[in-house]
């Protein structure tokens, strides 16, 4: 947990259901169906926000901030939502998850077996994005 | 848990003479209040004021009622995804007050929506311009002031809605002014 700016990695697809889920040191156990239920949730509360919004034109909420974590959220022009559980005050998150969205865009759609909005089951695409994380992760420990 | 200091205490029985409670320093930097909201425990939406809202996409009370059935889901999914806590029980089983991880504001590109729960179950939320700092101060100074013109009041009935405490409003209305 020490080393970890990220703690866990969510994408969900424009329906609301999760297609990948990585955890890279959250404390406790989060099981398959909890991940399913908070993806689900973060869908739903996002599209809420917009309709509480007091200005038009808003997207959605792209960073909550807990005591414990910071959670940003990216959303693609196609309604994908790429979000991250990580440390409060972590730096160049919304990078990070465009950098995510391009390994999506590359691995996983140009990828023929990938059936749409199925679950993530590309070994390129968690390749690259080990590589991406762990990139990042020297990075933030050399601040 | 949050931490209240004590609110300057009531010397005196003549109202218009009550000192408000001093501002925390540095709050006047611009913040844009847009909208306040402040329920009770039970979902009662006690207050609402805004200042500069444009859009309107419900009625009032479904707009309270949706506001405040999201901060109830935020609630309980920010406990539940803490990544510091390992035993975190089930997600959408209600929550006590300071009980588990709670978040404190989030961010849209059109607003940003501060977020304060009291021990006593009272939530205050300000939304404001995307850009604002740290609102925590603000929404603590307006929670004194609550205690200080509303639950003093022996005259308002706990649990109805604040609209006859006219100190209250003045002086909410003057200390958001120092935020815009």
């Amino acid at each position: 947990m020490a080393l970890a700016a990220i703690y866990s990695l969510f994408i969900i697809n424009k329906s609301g259901g999760l297609i990948y889920y990585k955890d890279y040191g959250s404390a406790g156990r989060t099981d398959t169906n909890d991940s399913l239920r908070l993806a689900s949730l973060w869908h739903s509360m996002h599209a809420i926000s917009q309709q509480l919004s007091p200005t038009p034109g808003c997207e959605g909420i792209d960073l909550l901030q807990a005591h414990n974590f910071d959670l940003h959220c990216f959303q693609s022009l196609t309604g994908t939502k790429f979000f991250a559980v990580c440390e409060t005050g972590a730096q160049n998150i919304e990078t990070l998850l465009k950098v995510i969205y391009e390994l999506y865009t590359d691995f996983v759609l140009k990828n023929p077996f990938y059936e749409m909005e199925m679950p993530i089951r590309c070994e390129l695409f968690d390749l690259n994005l080990a590589q991406v994380i762990q990139k990042d992760r020297v990075t933030l420990l050399g601040r | 848990m949050f931490s209240f200091g004590g609110g300057s205490s009531l010397t005196s029985v003549v109202p218009d003479a009550t000192p408000a409670p001093a501002a925390p320093p540095g709050t006047g930097t611009g913040a844009n209040a847009q909208v306040l909201y402040v329920f009770n425990r039970g979902g009662v939406c006690l207050l609402y004021r805004e200042w500069h809202r444009p859009l309107r996409t419900l009625d009032p009370t479904q707009d309270q009622k949706l506001m405040f059935g999201l901060l109830f889901s935020l609630r309980s999914f920010t406990a539940k995804i803490d990544p510091t806590t390992a035993e975190k029980g089930n997600l959408g089983v209600p929550l006590l007050p300071g009980q588990g991880c709670s978040f404190y504001s989030f961010k849209t590109n059109t607003y940003k929506l501060n977020f304060l729960e009291s021990p006593s179950g009272i939530k205050l939320i300000l939304i404001t311009h995307p850009r604002t700092g740290d609102q925590r101060d603000t929404l603590k100074h307006i929670y004194n002031l609550y205690v200080e013109y509303v639950v003093k009041n022996p005259l308002y009935a706990p649990g109805t809605p604040i609209n006859r405490c006219e100190l209250f409003n003045k002086h909410l209305d003057q200390y958001v002014k120092t935020l815009i």
